[in-house]
């Protein structure tokens, strides 16, 4: 009975990777993949310009339309679409960095180290203060982002506090934590069901919970591509909404 | 022999080891209560809307995700305290 004396591989052998060529490793490869893969969308997409899209152009037009449509129209508006092309490499920069998750032989998902996420989160973070400073000019901005309207004078003082903390600190940290820890469950869970996999692969009377396990890992799997998508989805839109707060102050 | 002197006997790493991880498990569970209600409120609460007006189903589903996205980041917090917690 050994089956619950299960060999579960420490947290940090499943994300630590040795190097593997050039100061790289398996995470900065799948980073460089999917830096490679977005360009060659788009530069391969915007090559021919037909106009019944093919193959390639045709994932090109439906992502940017996708974005277009789902994310900027949905929460910045109209004049929002200078930021089309940030937040679609953005999108899909993400996706393929998670999708790597699922890919035979890869089965990592580049997100569930905390470095890009991070770095991505910041970006963010610069181009909102930025935009809103730009769009509203500094005390405007500062005044429109930390004073809601509609706040009793007596507890605004706090309120100032928690909204000015929030466009400092907590935006920034929540959406890197978010995408970071998505991806990283995911991919416990999914490492977890192939260890209980593999270790109930045996000839002995407990084999008999294998199948329903199996069938579980399958569909974590195809609910892992879901999460993959969501996630990216969720970072894009979760930007375009930043973006917004400071491109049209609520009045 | 007491419980104490029991525990007197073992490793203090040992001891330490275990409170570890059940202070992990508290940490997850108790911070997986509060989003999966609000979770539920969310997505339950755009299913009415979506079924009430099917024609505002698009801005309904945008604002959906960025519920569940903002309820869940407090779990997600949870999650990895849990793994920042050492013993």
């Amino acid at each position: 009975m050994n089956v619950l004396a299960l060999e579960f591989p420490s947290i940090s052998h499943l994300t630590n990777w040795p190097e593997i060529a050039f100061g790289l490793n398996k995470v900065g490869l799948i980073y460089i993949f999917a830096t490679v893969a977005t360009l060659s969308i788009f530069l391969i997409g915007g090559s021919k310009k037909q106009m019944v899209p093919r193959g390639i152009q045709n994932i090109a037009e439906s992502g940017v339309e996708f974005v277009r449509e789902q994310v900027i129209m949905q929460t910045i508006g109209p004049d929002g679409l200078a930021f089309l092309p940030v937040l679609t490499t953005m999108f899909f920069f993400i996706f393929f960095s998670n999708i790597t998750e699922v890919l035979p032989g890869v089965q990592f998902p580049a997100n569930a180290r905390f470095g890009i996420p991070l770095v991505l989160a910041l970006m963010v973070w610069a181009i909102y203060w930025i935009v809103g400073f730009i769009k509203q000019g500094p005390l405007h901005y500062l005044k429109n982002a930390t004073v809601p309207p509609g706040v009793p004078k007596a507890i605004l003082p706090l309120v100032a506090l928690i909204e000015f903390l929030q466009i400092l600190i907590v935006r920034p940290f929540s959406q890197a934590v978010r995408l970071f820890a998505n991806m990283l469950a995911g991919h416990l869970i999914l490492v977890t069901f192939g260890v209980l996999c593999a270790a109930l692969f045996a000839l002995q009377w407990y084999v008999v919970l294998l199948p329903p396990t199996f069938v579980l890992l399958v569909f974590l799997t195809a609910f892992e591509v879901l999460v993959s998508f969501l996630q990216a989805f969720i970072f894009t839109i979760l930007t375009a909404v930043y973006i917004g707060s400071s491109t049209h102050p609520e009045h | 022999m007491s419980v104490l002197q029991l525990i007197a006997q073992q490793d203090p790493g040992e001891l330490e080891a275990g409170l570890t991880a059940v202070g992990r498990g508290i940490v997850y569970g108790g911070a997986a209560i509060g989003p999966g209600i609000g979770i539920g409120l969310v997505v339950g609460n755009a299913i009415t809307a979506m079924a009430r007006q099917p024609e505002s189903a698009g801005t309904v589903r945008t604002t959906m995700f960025l519920g569940i996205a903002f309820t869940e980041a407090l779990a997600l917090f949870g999650f990895v305290l849990a793994f920042i917690i050492t013993g």
